[in-house]
């Protein structure tokens, strides 16, 4: 039973490591800033939901009864990491960074740049 | 085995830390550095679970929470100041 258990959590706990690292990989080796958003944003997460389930086993193993704990931190690693990703992609396009020449829809980065927020005279028509 | 396989990939995600921290120095932009900044916060929180597990005690689930709780809030400040120059409008 305990053999089980641990070669679980170690294979669990293998292949989240190898996503986390995939991740970082990917950030320091793409070209530029919306290719390098990718990695962490999805590798990492999913490397970091592996680590999370193996701790939940283990500790619903160690401990006797059922340990949520983990799950907390999964959900909101999943729930927050889109949210920087796109703030960190209108960061980008605020300042604009250095594209790749062959990105598309480049004309949009000025569109998106010059975005204001709706006047009062627009609001009340 | 699970104690192999925890200092494994304890070796791997400071492996993974190295190079987030090659690119928080070398970041071209602003946002890459941002960007770094949230993976090592993340990579960081998987380290603490891997000690957590290694001692086999769950005291440090709440430092993990509270940490990606501060880290997301500081990652989506930074990103307000570039924006807008201004956190709290």
């Amino acid at each position: 039973m305990t053999f089980w258990v641990e070669l679980l959590v170690s294979i669990l706990l293998l292949i989240g490591g190898f996503f986390v690292l995939v991740g970082s990989v990917g950030l320091s080796r793409l070209p530029d800033f919306y290719t390098r958003l990718h990695a962490p944003t999805k590798a990492t997460t999913l490397g970091m939901g592996g680590i999370l389930i193996a701790s939940m086993i283990l500790m619903t193993y160690e401990q006797g009864y059922l340990s949520l704990h983990e799950l907390l931190i999964a959900l909101f690693l999943f729930i927050t990491a889109p949210v920087t990703a796109h703030m960190l992609a209108k960061t980008a396009l605020h300042q604009e960074n250095r594209v790749l020449k062959r990105t598309r829809s480049q004309h949009l980065i000025k569109t998106a740049r010059e975005q204001q927020a709706p006047s009062a005279a627009d609001r009340h028509e | 085995m699970l104690d192999s396989a925890i200092f494994i990939v304890s070796g791997i995600l400071c492996l993974a830390l190295v190079l987030n921290l090659w690119r928080l120095m070398s970041g071209p932009d602003m946002s890459d550095r941002i960007l770094a900044l949230d993976t090592m916060y993340i990579n960081s929180i998987a380290l603490i679970l891997l000690y957590g597990m290694y001692v086999r005690t769950g005291l440090y689930f709440e430092a993990a929470l509270l940490i990606a709780m501060l880290g997301f809030v500081s990652s989506v400040a930074l990103c307000k100041y570039l924006l807008r120059g201004d956190i709290i409008e």
